[in-house]
């Protein structure tokens, strides 16, 4: 899986939590948050998406390291989530 | 009689579109009820009467737009005789602009002879629609012929200006901020705000929120939210004065907890829809509730009785914000409760200081129904509960 | 289906006249001057050299004679096609129609059927007075144990007509006199039969719907391209059925468009537009974005004088107005 596919994965984590914001461009290094007023029960829900697709667990402390797309797609490449 | 002309409502304003009557013909009216809507073209303002007495004649119709100090009624005074269908005074009153002779508030001969029921005379696409848009219809602007029709209705909602953002359900921006202006000025007008704020210790509750998420699988974790949530259902349940509804100047404490939620919508705008007897429910339940309300909020798709049951608000500003709020209460409740971000700051501690995890609540109450102290008395109360996090 | 070809109204009528007899031989056709002169209307022009006396038959001067004679033969096994010149001269076998056509399948419990057709011509246009022109169809559209169709293009008055011999009940069709000589495209061969139950939407639309049937068809649609160059879409539904009403097709329309005027020949005191409007009342109320308008006859017998004669009836610019009307613009 490329850097690539991963960021889709994040990105469609992302509208599926906020689907009004479908079809708008994620800038890759500005924090979510910033972009686009994800509040924390936005971002509860992104997590828990990222979850469920990946398996992977993240603890609540690594939040932070979810802010931006960038950052996601190197966390989940960190955990192992690259095949 | 007493003549109820077109008010000048701001320096700029030379006319006012009719938007409709709230009281008809043959109504008693006293001094400050709102007898009409009028559409400045900056926002819809109702117009209070200065005189007690029985609404005799209305003169102009929803829809039209007259100069202002046109007579638009006409108000018999006790001891008056009721107007036995001679013609209005043609001329105004001294204090009228002379423009206003020349265009004398007459409806026009084809006038529909049901516009005087002060209801307005929507289609029934037109209603229909109104409810699915979330846009009032006693807001829309009647068009031709003074109906309004699905297109005053979708031109009021902006669903026909594609340039306007537009909400999923179709809620647009300007709607939005229109309805809010509306109930915001309401409050601020008809009620007495109080308020009241304490800065609580909340270091106790997260530690036990980070322990207990540390435990929970992720989709089972909890927003600080939750637990705020139980806990300010349950004082609620002990401050009967902050948790009710005040109408036609009476107050009926409620039974449950209707708690308000202001969910914040992207872009702009605010809505609190309830989440329904709030102290009946553990935490896992209101996170249920409430990830299921700002869902909800998102996709547009809110249910009436969320948005008229609610007994008392929250509103959590929630991180990257600022300390405290004062918010207006939503009428008809009585009471709101802001909660700021939580900081961490210096806290003194049994003579020691601690660095601790702080949040300032601060509680809006009515006058009408109770003073600062019953606040204050719910404040603690608050604050007890939130320093035994683990009993929530 | 083979390449088209133009025919005209009363060719198509002439033409599924003749597929009748020549399909099954228990059809035959009977009614005023219908053999030797060739119908009022020259719709059968020809068919007496070619099927014979036995299966071409004048009749006398009698309605009510000629179409119990046809309820008879309908009875013992026959498909008659009766042709009764106007529907104002049809009043006089309303009996035979509504008493005993429409009620022997009930009155029999079932064991009676009246396979019959009437054809009969309807409404003004041709300066034939008011004793020739009138539009009576929601007369024999009340009532039940009746079919009544109409049908307003070329392809239904071909098709329609196999599609009712087939019916076992008696079946009445309704040709506009202003019909007659309409041309149009039809399938050159095939079979041409039409379903006698449903409407059509003869024209796409999106603001107003315009319900109509038979003569009134072209002018609806002559009055919706008037209204589409000022940005105003009509849809137009023709209803082809009178009985039953095909509500589903009207109501689908109105939930669309929002806004329903039905243009009916008929008098509107009591009319079809009277019906179709309530009905859209009961079934689509919440839809509408506008009252149910109307463009029907004005009240008084169908006057003889070309201009008198077109005031009294629906015409375009009436439509026109009617469809603004409802949007308020």
């Amino acid at each position: 899986m490329t850097d690539n596919d991963i960021a889709k994965l994040v990105q469609s984590a992302l509208f599926a939590v906020a689907p009004d914001l479908e079809g708008e461009t994620v800038g890759p290094d500005v924090p979510f948050r910033d972009q686009f007023e994800i509040d924390s029960m936005d971002f509860l829900n992104f997590v828990i998406a990222l979850h469920k697709a990946t398996g992977i667990e993240i603890p609540e402390r690594d939040y932070p390291k979810l802010e931006s797309l960038d950052k996601a797609v190197a966390y989940l490449k960190a955990k192992g989530f690259a095949q | 009689m007493i003549e109820f002309k077109m008010p000048s409502l701001g320096a700029d304003m030379d006319a006012g579109t009719l938007v409709e009557w709230l009281k008809k013909p043959g109504d008693a009216v006293k001094r400050g009820d709102i007898i009409a809507v009028v559409d400045t073209q900056k926002s819809a303002i109702e117009i209070e009467v200065f005189a007690d007495g029985i609404l005799d004649r209305l003169l102009v119709e929803p829809g039209q737009r007259v100069p202002v100090g046109t007579v638009m009624a006409t108000i018999r005074e006790p001891g008056d005789l009721a107007d036995a269908g001679l013609p209005p005074k043609a001329v105004p009153s001294s204090a009228s602009p002379p423009a206003a002779k020349s265009s004398a508030p007459v409806a026009p001969a084809s006038a529909p002879l049901v516009a005087a029921r002060g209801e307005p005379r929507a289609t029934p696409a037109a209603r229909r629609r109104a409810v699915e848009l979330g846009v009032e219809i006693a807001s829309v602007l009647p068009g031709p012929e003074g109906v309004i029709g699905l297109g005053e209705v979708e031109a009021a909602a902006g669903a026909r200006a594609p340039a306007k953002p537009q909400r999923p359900g179709g809620i647009s921006f300007d709607e939005m901020r229109k309805a809010i202006g509306a109930a915001m000025a309401r409050s601020h007008r008809e009620i007495p705000h109080y308020y009241v704020s304490s800065t609580l210790d909340v270091s106790p509750l997260m530690a036990w929120l980070e322990a207990e998420n540390t435990r929970r699988p992720v989709p089972e974790r909890l927003l600080y939210a939750a637990p705020l949530i139980r806990a300010v259902a349950r004082a609620l349940m002990d401050s009967p004065e902050l948790n009710g509804h005040y109408v036609d100047g009476r107050y009926d404490p409620a039974e449950h907890v209707n708690l308000g939620i202001a969910v914040a919508m992207r872009g702009g705008g605010l809505i609190a829809p309830a989440i329904l007897a709030a102290e009946t429910l553990d935490l896992a339940a209101i996170m249920e509730r409430l990830r299921d309300l700002v869902a909800r909020v998102r996709g547009g798709r809110l249910r009436s009785s969320e948005m008229t049951a609610g007994t008392a608000t929250i509103t959590n500003l929630g991180e990257g914000t600022a300390d405290s709020l004062m918010p207006l209460i939503y009428p008809p409740q009585v009471a709101i409760v802001g909660c700021g971000r939580i900081v961490e700051r210096p806290w003194i501690v049994d003579g020691k200081i601690e660095a601790a995890k702080l949040m300032t609540v601060t509680v809006a109450g009515d006058h009408r129904i109770s003073d600062g102290r019953r606040a204050a008395a719910f404040l603690m109360n608050l604050d007890k509960l939130l320093q035994s996090p683990e009993t929530l | 289906m083979t390449g088209g070809r133009k025919i005209t109204y009363r060719e198509a009528v002439r033409e599924a006249l003749r597929e009748a007899l020549t399909r099954d031989e228990r059809v035959f056709l009977m009614g005023e001057d219908v053999g030797r002169y060739g119908g009022a209307y020259a719709c059968s022009m020809g068919l007496l050299a070619e099927f014979g006396e036995e299966r071409v038959r004048d009749t006398p001067l009698s309605e009510s004679g000629f179409v119990g004679a046809g309820i008879g033969a309908a009875l013992g096994g026959m498909r008659p096609i009766v042709e009764i010149m106007t529907v104002n001269f049809s009043l006089l076998a309303l009996d035979q129609i509504v008493n005993n056509a429409a009620t022997l399948r009930h009155m029999s419990g079932g064991q009676l059927s009246v396979p019959l057709v009437i054809r009969m011509a309807t409404g003004a246009g041709r300066q034939l007075a008011a004793q020739h022109s009138h539009s009576l169809e929601c007369w024999y559209a009340h009532v039940p144990g009746l079919k009544v169709v109409a049908p307003a293009t070329v392809a239904d008055a071909r098709g329609m007509l196999w599609t009712a011999l087939c019916d076992p009940d008696p079946v009445v069709i309704f040709e506009h006199a202003a019909l007659y000589n309409d041309e149009s495209e039809v399938a050159a061969g095939g079979d041409l039969a039409v379903d006698i139950a449903s409407a059509a939407v003869r024209r796409q639309g999106t603001d107003a719907t315009l319900v109509t049937y038979g003569g009134s068809l072209k002018k609806s649609l002559a009055a919706a391209e008037v209204l589409a160059k000022d940005g105003i879409s009509c849809e137009v539904v023709d209803l082809r059925s009178l009985r039953p009403l095909d509500d589903r097709t009207i109501m689908a329309s109105v939930a669309k468009t929002h806004r329903a005027i039905v243009v009916d020949e008929g008098w509107r005191t009591g009319s079809l537009a009277a019906e179709i409007g309530t009905r859209t009342m009961e079934q689509a109320f919440f839809d509408l974005d506008a009252p149910v308008g109307r463009v029907c006859s004005a009240e008084v017998p169908i006057p003889y004088p070309k201009h008198l004669e077109t005031a009294a009836t629906p015409q375009v610019d009436g439509i026109v107005a009617a469809v603004r009307g409802a949007l308020r613009r």
